[in-house]
């Protein structure tokens, strides 16, 4: 494992997914690739949470899609740095189409989890906050600690976007915490309990 | 240069393609989608969203069906080199997943580096388990596009529709 800052962050992120998704109400959730699917799975599995078994660097771009289709209700796509990374210029394309009812966070450990914990750019120089700022987000913000996630909540959860926060969360291995792995069944479950049966007939 | 100038095929796509309550137009720009792009960006129930790149159109549009929207995904050949493993999602999850392509590098291309993908697009795409039709007769582009829209959402699935260059018209930097 590669030795750096990110071990010592305060913010662990199972505890930080299950504020982010606590009381979810008419929450819509996209999971990134990996960790964070295993977090949201972790605060409790959940038909209105779509977790990617796959698909790296399409988190960001299924939400949007999500929330232009579904313009009263807020969608949250939770992902990590590394499949962030991966489809950084969906950044610009969401800043673009400025949903208001979109929220992306990041858990940025600055690690690679599934592939042995190696470092990625964010634990070099580069600052995917100031990214989201620069792609054209109108609401953006870092978090490090508790006070800080506890301000940002309501922010994620209500405030008027495209919303972008990058929360630095600390690089440990945790226990897998896996939702199902059948991508017909996530897709069914999600449209049977957004849309009604019918969506699935 | 356009040889189906008597049929007004990118008319024909947009007639299709309301007509499959298309909302959500994902694409890069490519020469031959000016028409189409034209009368999507045009019409009020249709939002158009460009990408940076063409896989972003693929989750995008997995992100509508989930919400309870469909759309469609237009690009140039080119783009299918883009998609290839985010076409995983659409046939893991069975999404839906209409593309429209129209074709460079084939017959007249002017620049080389347009033809690994024009050979390549359409096996790429069946390799990707998206079922693919190729137009090469204006009269033909609508009904393709409404057939493989029926049967995209109906199964779901991917489906593809190729627009041969000949329809597009041969692009060159000499006029």
């Amino acid at each position: 494992m590669t030795s750096g800052r990110a071990e010592t962050y305060p913010l662990r992120r199972r505890e930080v997914v299950a504020r982010l998704v606590a009381d979810r109400g008419e929450l819509l959730v996209v999971g990134g690739l990996g960790a964070p699917s295993w977090d949201l799975t972790a605060a409790g599995d959940h038909p209105l949470t779509f977790p990617l078994w796959g698909a790296m660097g399409g988190a960001a771009m299924i939400g949007l899609g999500l929330a232009l289709a579904r313009p009263t209700r807020r969608v949250l796509v939770v992902t990590g740095d590394g499949e962030m990374l991966m489809g950084l210029g969906a950044l610009a394309t969401i800043a673009v189409q400025a949903p208001a009812n979109l929220a992306v966070v990041v858990l940025d450990n600055e690690r690679y989890g599934e592939t042995g914990m190696q470092a990625t750019h964010t634990a070099g120089p580069t600052n995917l906050g100031a990214v989201a700022a620069g792609a054209g987000f109108p609401v953006v913000g870092d978090i490090f600690d508790q006070a800080q996630l506890e301000a940002a909540l309501p922010r994620i959860r209500a405030e008027p976007g495209p919303v972008f926060f990058n929360i630095k969360v600390r690089a440990e291995d945790l226990p897998l915490v896996l939702p199902p792995k059948d991508g017909v069944h996530l897709k069914d479950r999600f449209r049977a309990a957004l849309l009604g049966p019918a969506a699935i007939e | 240069m356009n040889s189906g100038a008597a049929q007004d095929w990118p008319r024909d796509i947009f007639d299709a393609l309301a007509a499959l309550d298309v909302r959500q137009v994902a694409y890069v720009p490519d020469a031959g989608h000016t028409e189409l792009l034209a009368r999507c960006a045009a019409a009020r129930a249709v939002r158009m969203v460009l990408l940076t790149t063409e896989e972003e159109g693929i989750a995008l549009l997995a992100g509508a069906w989930l919400g309870g929207e469909r759309g469609v995904l237009l690009m140039q050949s080119s783009g299918i080199g883009n998609c290839l493993n985010m076409f995983s999602l659409a046939r893991v999850c069975r999404f839906p997943l209409l593309v429209l392509v129209t074709m460079r590098g084939e017959a007249g291309e002017f620049n080389p580096w347009q033809l690994p993908m024009g050979r390549n697009a359409g096996e790429l795409l069946r390799l990707a388990g998206v079922r693919v039709t190729r137009v090469d007769e204006a009269e033909q582009v609508g009904p393709a596009v409404a057939a493989a829209g029926r049967t995209a959402f109906a199964e779901p699935a991917g489906a593809a529709v190729l627009i041969a260059q000949r329809l597009v018209g041969v692009k060159s930097f000499d006029g």
